[in-house]
């Protein structure tokens, strides 16, 4: 089948899809979108993290076929335009939360999402929003500076606009 | 760089004080930008025009007899354009990391469940993954050795590799084994010395790395015959040398780039899909890329040995150890993998860091048909770790000791002989780290009043508001080796290429070594920039252009190719300064490089780096050995076995609901001695991360293999920590240089993995009174269910 959606802002289209296929295959051998990582597959690591509509979502868990004409975006969107990191990637480069790195795309947009909804979270809040994220290499506590930091960055970006 | 202080020159301090990317800053990792933008490519990432996708057929079966394997049904799926058995194999059909007993593919029989028997190419994953399930095997399904019992008895239950076609250096089904006595061993005589014994059996489940990027890479045929091979492995040249004999070519037409890895802990040591996916691509002339899925990845890799353990200890009233005794059963599984290495270690490690007059030790590894068992994070350590751990504890209190106070009365320091008779020739603080750990401040009590279910054992399942909670304190502190022992030099190669780009001096670092997440490219940068005093220094991707880097394991990197990028930065700054005494007739023996400049402490800066290297490019390779080691003795475990000893130690704080059996980890604390922080950022976050594997075994993860049979290979099924299982874990670090080593650096990344384990289980101990022989604790543990 031929899937069309929209992937970080642009249209794409994926041509002989085979209808068990995921979103997250599609995404990552079809469209040459590889940022979203494949560890589980079963919607248990959370690494294949991506908005769905707006939405984060378990790309390995969505049909390929379900993504008609709906937007999807993914840890190379959270880049800007100009190719500058975003203010969640900067925060974990800056705070050593990425090691192996492969659990960070999808915690980058789990945190994104976790900061849209609550600017300032509690550190139980932050556990709570990442615990469908596992990482391997850090034990967290990084990640958690990095949470932090990219909060603290963002409300005082807010404050100063 | 550190803070040289020049006399008189105060040009050269501003230069020197410069960098703060050098060794012992943080700079950030040079790879970090493209992971968080999506953009590294990881081993499962990689791509090819005209790529087939490679899948393997597993046994369902521990042990089985193959009466027969039919492909023709699998040929004919559309998209098929392979399908391999142990008959395709152009070369010797055997490899092994230390022992080449384990077959590419099955032949007759099989050993274990999850062993690969036949290799589909086909176009699409999904008509791989069809065609694997066309393939007909007739098994003779045989009752597969899985207990010690059986293991030890082969007359009876059989052998797991049958006599005619033994390879280790074991016998009937012993892979392995390793005695030490030291001091006048144990005999009766020296029991009667002691005034209190304490003893126990201990168990350790069966863990596994639990990496997130999947086994996976991508097979090019190459004109010239041979494959390039993109994969994520921790150690490109032994994986050649294994695959080149079975490939049927000469080694240097088995061409390996490292993709990027997404983690390993050991469970890259071994191969996995490199040569499926090079048979494949061989047999077919195009691309093969693999990628395993997370079932298969827990059939594709070994695991940490599961272990039986027996401890008894004898003291004096006054607490002083007269003697340990232990013998160690770790299951090996089906082949040896790095079962031999494994053992050595448990022998020489596994009475712990304590100074013990008479000792006396027997570790064996068994063959047998359960997964293959070889290195994860800790390496033989761990399992003995913790059951000398939980004899201590068990010691202090018989005597009505402080544990702690216990274990700084026997602790080793520098100075000291390990019972292998090994001295102990730089610092071993383990007294003192027990006493920062001891000393740091304790978390708040839980707080009933105002409680967030979040923190509690149970969490977001609202299991309840903290009646049945009681909270305990455990200490431990452990004792790991780094680097390769008994006799084996794993050298590593470095070359560095100093020139000028763009009006600039940078430096190029290019090694074969496996950056696996532990940050080794920063440090190769800091080493670089630090030696060759030039701020612009680019990694070359790792691959087999250069000599071998040895393995990404056994704490053992930053020590042995951080020190051939030291060497070779030397060799190339002793080049540039031969050539500026050539050229200017430089006669200051005070010569150093610092800020892009030549610079004399006496006479200060001499001529820029980018005019004394012109057009020209200084490009030299060097090699780095340790110091030699031997063979531990096989009847008495003597020998000046192991490079460099690492010690950590740790206390937990734990939350135990006592009526549900559930456990929350409040916090983990760790002090460890590194020698040398070349970047400490790095060096905390290794900690975090190994004392976060350390509480998964303590609490959580276990391959549960029932009659040989692997019954939870998914995420779903074997729990990892979460991040709202792992709590905050404050690190405190020494720096109390090594001697012997590069920069006085000692090997960080497995010692909490080692010293953690026990602390938990002891705080759990201290909050349930119960004895908890066996790790991971699990709720009926504590329920009384069990």
């Amino acid at each position: 089948m031929r899937v069309t959606f929209t992937a970080n802002g642009k249209p794409v289209e994926a041509d002989d899809v085979w209808e068990g296929e995921s979103l997250l295959y599609v995404l990552r051998e079809r469209v040459g979108l590889p940022g979203s990582k494949n560890a589980c597959e079963q919607g248990e690591c959370g690494s294949c993290t991506v908005y769905l509509d707006g939405t984060p979502v378990c790309s390995c868990l969505v049909a390929a076929g379900q993504v008609q004409d709906r937007e999807v975006r993914t840890v190379e969107g959270l880049t800007e335009e100009s190719g500058e990191l975003g203010l969640v990637q900067q925060a974990f480069i800056d705070a050593g939360a990425v090691q192996c790195g492969f659990c960070t795309p999808g915690l980058l947009v789990q945190t994104d999402a976790l900061l849209d909804n609550e600017p300032q979270p509690s550190d139980n809040d932050i556990r709570e929003a990442l615990s469908g994220n596992l990482c391997r290499c850090t034990g967290y506590e990084k990640i958690m500076d990095a949470v932090r930091l990219a909060s603290a960055r963002k409300c005082a970006k807010a404050a100063s606009e | 760089m550190s803070t040289r202080t020049i006399q008189g020159q105060k040009n050269l301090q501003d230069i020197r004080t410069s960098s703060p990317d050098g060794i012992g800053g943080s700079p950030l990792r040079p790879d970090g930008n493209l992971k968080v933008k999506g953009e590294f490519a990881y081993s499962s990432d990689m791509w090819h025009e005209d790529m087939l996708w490679g899948m393997a057929l597993r046994s369902p079966h521990p042990r089985a007899n193959i009466v027969s394997v039919d492909i023709s049904e699998a040929l004919k799926v559309p998209g098929v354009y392979a399908v391999l058995t142990h008959k395709d194999i152009p070369g010797t059909k055997f490899y092994g990391l230390e022992i080449q007993d384990q077959p590419a593919l099955a032949i007759d029989k099989v050993r274990y469940h999850g062993e690969a028997i036949a290799l589909v190419a086909a176009d699409h994953p999904e008509t791989a993954r069809r065609a694997v399930k066309k393939i007909k095997v007739e098994y003779e399904v045989l009752t597969p050795i899985v207990t010690e019992e059986q293991c030890l008895n082969p007359g009876t239950y059989g052998y797991v590799h049958e006599p005619h076609e033994f390879k280790s250096h074991g016998y009937d089904n012993i892979c392995h084994e390793q005695r030490l006595v030291s001091g006048l061993g144990v005999t009766d005589e020296v029991r009667a010395l002691a005034d209190v014994v304490v003893s126990g059996h201990y168990e350790v489940g069966m863990q596994d790395q639990a990496f997130l990027g999947p086994e996976s890479g991508l097979a090019v045929p190459s004109e010239d015959g041979g494959i390039d091979l993109y994969v994520a492995t921790q150690w490109l040249h032994v994986d050649r040398q294994q695959m080149a004999p079975v490939l049927g070519l000469p080694e240097e037409k088995v061409r390996l780039t490292l993709a990027g890895v997404g983690g390993a802990f050991g469970g890259r040591e071994d191969l996995s899909m490199q040569i499926h996916a090079s048979l494949l691509a061989m047999h077919t002339g195009k691309p093969v890329k693999i990628v395993y899925a997370r079932d298969e990845s827990f059939f594709g890799h070994v695991h940490r040995h599961p272990a039986k353990m027996y401890y008894e200890h004898g003291a004096t009233r006054d607490g002083k150890l007269v003697y340990a005794d232990a013998r160690l059963v770790l299951d090996g599984g089906a082949y040896a993998s790095a079962s031999p290495a494994v053992v050595g270690n448990a022998a020489s490690l596994g009475h712990g860091p304590y100074v013990i007059p008479n000792v006396r030790m027997h570790a064996i590894a068994l063959y047998s048909n359960n997964p293959s068992c070889g290195a994860m994070r800790g390496f033989g350590a761990v399992q003995a770790a913790f059951g000398y751990e939980t004899q201590m504890d068990k010691l202090a209190a018989e005597l009505g000791m402080d544990p702690v106070e216990l274990r700084q009365l026997n602790a080793m320091s520098e100075g000291d002989r390990m019972p292998t008779g090994q001295l102990i020739d730089s610092p071993a603080p383990v007294a003192e780290l027990l006493q920062r750990v001891k000393d740091m401040p304790l978390p708040p009590p839980l707080d009933l009043e105002n409680l967030d279910v979040r923190a509690i054992p149970g969490a977001l399942s609202n299991t309840s508001h903290g009646e049945g909670i009681v909270r305990g304190i455990g200490y431990s502190v452990g004792i790991k080796n780094v680097g390769f022992s008994e006799g084996f030099d794993d050298y590593s190669t470095a070359r560095v290429r100093l020139e000028v780009i763009g009006g600039e001096p940078v430096a190029m670092v290019h090694t074969a070594m496996a950056e696996v997440g532990q940050g080794g490219v920063t440090v190769h940068a800091q080493i670089a920039r630090t030696e060759l005093g030039v701020e612009q220094v680019t990694i070359h991707p790792a691959n087999t252009e250069v000599g071998s880097a040895g393995s990404t394991s056994a704490s053992r990197q930053t020590y042995m190719t951080g020190g051939a990028v030291k060497l070779a930065a030397e060799a190339v700054k002793q080049a540039l300064i031969t050539k500026g005494r050539r050229r200017y007739g430089w006669i200051h023996d005070d010569i150093d490089l610092v800020g892009g400049k030549v610079v004399s402490e006496s006479a200060g800066v001499l001529v820029p780096m980018v005019d004394l290297l012109g057009e020209e490019a200084i490009d030299l390779t060097r090699e780095h050995h340790h110091r030699p080691t031997v063979p531990f003795d096989k009847v008495t475990g003597q020998g000046f076995g192991h490079v460099q000893y690492t010690f950590c130690a740790n206390r937990a704080v734990v939350d135990v609901d006592v009526e549900l059996g559930l456990i929350k980890v409040v916090e983990l604390t760790a002090v460890q001695d590194v020698g040398k922080a070349l970047n400490p950022l790095s060096v905390v976050g290794q900690i975090q991360g190994g004392c976060t594997q350390a509480l998964g075994l303590a609490v959580m993860e276990e391959i549960i293999v029932k009659d040989g049979k692997v019954r939870n290979a998914s995420f779903t099924d074997y729990l990892i920590p979460t991040i709202l299982d792992t709590p905050p874990i404050p690190v405190e670090i020494l720096e109390l240089p090594d001697p012997h080593a590069p920069y006085g650096l000692r090997g960080v990344g497995e010692a909490p993995t080692v010293s953690a384990t026990p602390s938990i289980v002891a705080a759990i101990r201290a909050a349930t009174g119960i004895a908890l022989n066996r790790i991971p604790v699990r709720p009926e543990h504590l329920t009384g269910t069990l």
